[in-house]
């Protein structure tokens, strides 16, 4: 019986070049028995959710410091649901440079949580442990109705 | 199952994400997914499986980029499963082929192409039951109507060979220079690969690299066979070796040279992969392939199973303790478990 | 010497060794943000093997260890130089003119995405990014509204631009051009530095070769056209910022640069004509008196390298100037007022290093851009230490400490060593070392690798955040933060697309074609890109000449 790994892609999309969270964060998830799926530098929205997926992962986590966050993420979503991949089976990630005052609406279109600089990554990979058990379990009892 | 006959019906009607699922499922051992491979079993066999092995930092991924953008050109739909190695002890990965998937030609972009799909895939660090596991991947791949499907590998030990043979064409990966020449010997490459690739040939000592490759591969066993054979009572006249080898093997692995960053050397590649597939489906050769490849799948499996059974059903942990503990010796341990499976099949 | 060697076994025997019996000391060991050992005490002993004269000397004499000029800041101050740009021309025009009021001494351009990757505000790339983290510029109308009622004859202007500097330093000049201000007077900046870019901040458009060639066309050109501007900013800023320790920031910088000073002899440029205009770029993070020593070892490395290695007999050649930034990574989200301490104490490294010209950062950048408030209380913490603190009336006033003297040596050689280590990957040339180290993925590795370092220890609580891992508490952001304002991106396309239909066209195609065949016989490219600027040619007309010339860069990724 295998344990399913839980697959993570990191994403960055846009223009934005600081890649130096989102590559730490790769290893950090690596180091704690993800599968971490990176996708370097400067992707469009349409790749990282062909990506996404493909590679049917389980979290999609998208680093962004320049500000383009409330363009870049909805589209990520909307086109994951374009390729057919459903958004609210994976955890929808952001992390970087996010004002608060943006966290709610990033929410209130499929984000499940934004991470701020300093969070722990100790922290990042607890919520995607719980969460991620979390969305299955709603999926199934929806899916067992 | 519902579900299982909507993700076959999926696969079987082109739906990318019915695909990605049943990868998941296949690759984690879910009962759905020997469900999946049982249905679409018979929809596989159209595809040209090639796989990739070589050393890290050969420019294997550079490799297959350049060629999934080749035979796209050509008209071909591509599959990719890129396998990186694991860690095996908190069995995390980092997937780093497909990052490196990026074509010559800027205006076409591989990772947004419906022709194109690429999974990653972890070793999870053990190499047992990986190669099954592979060819349930790529079977999936086939059923869903990829032409071409690539498989790619870090290769150094023995489980990337046991993945290459999943494979229809088996492409070995080299850079000029690389290593000890003995080592590369020693490590089996030298008998696996159907087409051998010199890559970053604009480095110093690549057609050395070259020369060497082709005399080694003139020296293969066969060969030396053969001549043996020729040796006293037949004298061939032309004593071309080529020609010798000619006879003994029908297909003498070529050597491509390449410089995949620029793309050069790709198209001469391609052109040798599909030769080779020629060939395999003239010679008939593809049945042999791949009836040697159920073999190994099916014992590989089996395998497995067994494994699961014993550790479940007879009291594994026991038997263990007792070996440690002097009170049994492996040998007997394993002839006892032989004779309780043997009374359960009679 | 022989008096004090005893004197301090003395010590270490009757003083320390009880007292650390009784009381032990907070760490095992104690070692500076880059990994230095740190000693409990230093005395002369740790720097008998320092000269005064020969390795140390005075300000304004070789090797310049003490400062650049004989009066330093005693002369003139340092320029207090604010990073800034948002939104459209108009918006950044509108806090220039802030900042200018409040007594900055020097303006330093941020542009916007799209326009530092060399693609225009229409681009569907550009989509979200229009005027967020800079100020959008497109074509030379632009520059117009930005430099709107400021005078070129009586300011310097920094610009962070890189795969298009070209662009912005003809676009700059022109201004001059239309203000009636001659050329020779235009002072400034353009931070120019590719190598960087492939090393640490990753805005790439044209492979690193090509990338050079350009640099050296503008050198060419720069010398003899404005020859009071700064035609290349030699950063370490940023791959610092990527992660990198102090030292290997020390080492790369100063690699960088010889690399781009054998680039320009290689076309022929005499080394005494251009060295004038190299300036230097540097980071200052936690770590005091590690970013003091730093500041010191670059300017006496540099001074070597110029005279001895590139045989530069003009004294001003062997100058190392350079701007410095506080450390934008040490700012943290959390209690963002603990921000402007970090400033000040980053700053006052800066200033005691002997920097030419300053950055402070602001305390809510790690929300969003600088807000009205937040910025001047970052110009405010440059004037208090220069008018209040008494730091800037004397010259290197740590020279002599033993302990920065033997840091200042031991960040020197511990940076010589990444230096001949990237010379034998070039066999011999630095350019085709750092090159080299591109292809192959050696900077990217080391910062790489050092920034994972860090973040582990920050995980493991082995190296304290104030309020992100210690002194935390429940807290909700009450700053005021800094808003784009939404409607920026449409704005700028419309005025994109007014000046596209209004044009000349055809003298735009003329010049473009002028640009690619330049290109293609390797020519200098500023003389068109002149023309093509004048024109009202776009950023990404331009860029996508020189693109479709050279080809676009892929970078290698390692993780």
């Amino acid at each position: 019986m295998t344990i399913k790994k839980i697959r993570v892609l990191v994403a960055k999309v846009g223009l934005d070049g600081h890649d130096r969270g989102a590559k730490v964060l790769a290893r950090f998830l690596r180091d704690a028995g993800f599968e971490v799926i990176y996708t370097g530098l400067h992707r469009t929205p349409q790749e990282v959710a062909m990506a996404a997926v493909d590679e049917d992962v389980d979290v999609v986590g998208i680093s962004l410091h320049s500000g383009a966050h409330l363009t870049l993420v909805p589209k990520v979503i909307k086109y994951i649901e374009e390729f057919g991949g459903n958004p609210s089976e994976m955890l929808i990630l952001v992390g970087g440079i996010i004002p608060t005052d943006d966290i709610p609406k990033l929410k209130s279109q499929g984000v499940d949580e934004v991470f701020i600089p300093g969070t722990p990554i100790d922290e990042i990979i607890e919520y995607i442990k719980t969460n991620v058990a979390k969305k299955k379990q709603l999926l199934k009892e929806k899916v067992d109705q | 199952m519902n579900e299982v006959s909507d993700l076959v019906q999926g696969i079987l009607s082109g739906n990318r994400r019915a695909l990605a699922r049943a990868i998941t499922y296949v690759e984690n051992n879910y009962s759905e997914g020997k469900e999946i491979m049982r249905q679409i079993h018979k929809e596989t066999g159209k595809a040209h499986i090639i796989g990739l092995t070589g050393f890290p930092g050969v420019g294997k991924s550079t490799i297959v980029s350049k060629l999934t953008e080749e035979f796209r050109s050509r008209g071909k739909t591509v599959g990719i499963v890129a396998v990186d190695p694991g860690s095996p002890f908190t069995g995390g990965a980092l997937l780093g082929d497909r990052l490196r998937m990026e074509g010559f030609d800027s205006s076409k972009n591989l990772w947004t192409d419906p022709g194109v799909f690429f999974r990653s895939m972890s070793s999870r660090g053990r190499a047992g039951g990986l190669a099954a596991k592979t060819g349930d991947v790529v079977r999936l791949l086939d059923a869903f109507g990829f032409d071409i499907i690539f498989v790619e590998t870090v290769g150094a030990g023995q489980s990337e060979v046991d993945i290459i043979e999943v494979a229809d064409t088996s492409v070995v990966v080299l850079m000029p220079e690389i290593g000890d020449d003995i080592q590369i010997s020693k490590a089996g490459i030298l008998e696996i690969g159907d087409i051998y690739v010199v890559n970053k040939a604009d480095l110093d000592g690549a057609d050395k690299t070259v020369k060497w490759l082709k005399a080694m591969l003139l020296l293969s066993e066969d060969l030396v066979q053969s001549l043996t054979k020729f040796s006293h009572a037949d004298e061939p006249k032309a004593q071309n070796m080529e020609s010798l080898a000619t006879k003994s093997s029908d297909w003498i692995p070529p050597v491509v040279k390449t410089i995949a960053e620029r793309g050069d050397g790709i198209k001469e590649l391609a052109d040798a992969i599909e030769d080779h597939f020629e060939y395999l489906k003239k010679s008939s050769k593809l049945e042999q392939k791949r009836e040697e490849r159920v073999k190994r799948e099916l014992l590989e499996i089996l395998m497995e199973e067994i494994k699961e059974l014993v550790k479940s059903k007879l009291n594994y942990r026991e038997i263990i303790h007792q070996i440690i503990e002097g009170k049994l010796d492996p040998h007997t341990a394993a002839e006892e478990i032989v004779k309780k499976l043997k009374s359960v099949i009679s | 010497m022989m008096g004090i060697d005893k004197k301090r076994q003395e010590w270490e025997e009757k003083c320390l060794k009880p007292w650390l019996k009784r009381a032990k000391e907070r760490e095992e060991k104690f070692e500076t943000l880059s990994g230095i050992e740190v000693k409990r005490v230093y005395d002369p002993l740790d720097i008998q093997h320092i000269d005064y004269t020969k390795d140390i000397g005075y300000p304004g004499e070789f090797p310049f260890t003490r400062g650049v000029y004989p009066t330093m800041y005693r002369g003139r101050l340092w320029t207090m130089r604010q990073f800034s740009g948002f939104g459209t021309a108009e918006d950044t025009n509108v806090r220039w003119k802030m900042l200018l009021a409040e007594g900055e001494t020097g303006l330093s351009t941020a542009f916007d995405f799209p326009t530092l990757m060399g693609i225009d505000s229409d681009d569907p790339l550009a989509d979200g990014e229009v005027g967020k983290v800079g100020v959008a510029v497109d074509t030379l109308k632009d520059f117009e509204i930005l430099f709107e009622g400021i005078p070129l004859d009586k300011i310097s202007t920094s610009f962070t631009i890189n795969p298009p500097a070209a662009i912005i330093l003809a676009m700059y000049v022109i201004i001059g051009d239309m203000q009636g201000v001659a050329r020779e007077q235009i002072r400034g900046t353009i931070q120019n530095d590719m190598l960087k870019e492939f090393h640490a901040q990753n805005t790439l458009v044209l492979p690193p070769e090509p990338s050079v060639k350009v640099i050296i066309d503008i050198f060419e050109w720069g010398i003899e056209n404005v020859p009071k501007f700064n035609l290349i900013s030699i950063s370490g800023y940023h791959i610092r910022e990527a992660g990198s320790t102090a030292v290997q920031e020390l080492a790369f910088t100063i690699a960088d640069g010889m690399a781009y000073v054998e680039a320009a002899i290689e076309r022929g440029i005499d080394v005494d004509r251009l060295a004038p205009q190299l300036s230097f770029f540097f980071n200052s993070h936690n770590d005091f008196f590690e970013e003091i020593a730093k500041f010191r070892a670059a300017r006496r490395m540099w001074a070597k390298i110029m005279r001895d290695e590139y045989g530069a007999k003009n004294p001003r050649s062997w100058w190392l100037k350079f701007h410095t930034q506080t450390a934008g990574c040490s700012l943290t989200a959390q209690q963002p007022l603990n921000n402007i301490v970090r400033t000040t104490v980053q700053a006052l490294a800066a200033v005691l290093g002997g920097t030419q010209s300053l950055h402070t950062n602001s305390f809510d950048e790690a929300w969003a851009l600088p807000s009205e408030e937040a910025v001047r209380v970052a110009l405010r913490t440059q004037q208090i230490l220069a008018h209040e603190s008494g730091v800037a009336n004397t010259i290197d006033p740590l020279a002599g400490s033993y302990y920065v003297e033997w840091l200042t040596d031991k960040m020197e050689k511990l940076a010589w060593k990444y230096i001949e280590q990237i010379r034998k990957m070039g066999e011999g040339s630095m350019l085709r070392g750092v090159l080299k180290g591109i292809e192959n993925g050696f900077f990217v590795k080391e910062i790489s690798n050092a920034a994972a370092r860090y973040q582990k220890e920050i995980e493991e609580g082995k190296r304290i955040i104030v309020g992100v891992n210690k002194f935390t508490i429940e807290e909700e952001l009450k700053i005021p933060i800094l808003k784009v304002d939404p409607e920026v991106q449409r704005r700028q396309i419309e005025r994109l697309r007014r000046i596209k239909a209004e044009r000349d066209n055809k003298s735009v195609k003329d010049a473009l074609n002028w640009l690619r065949s330049a290109a293609e016989n390797d020519e200098n490219v500023m003389p068109p890109i002149l023309e093509a600027v004048k024109c009202y040619a776009t950023v990404g007309e331009i860029m996508g000449v020189l693109k479709k010339v050279y080809g676009t860069y892929k970078k290698p990724i390692i993780i």
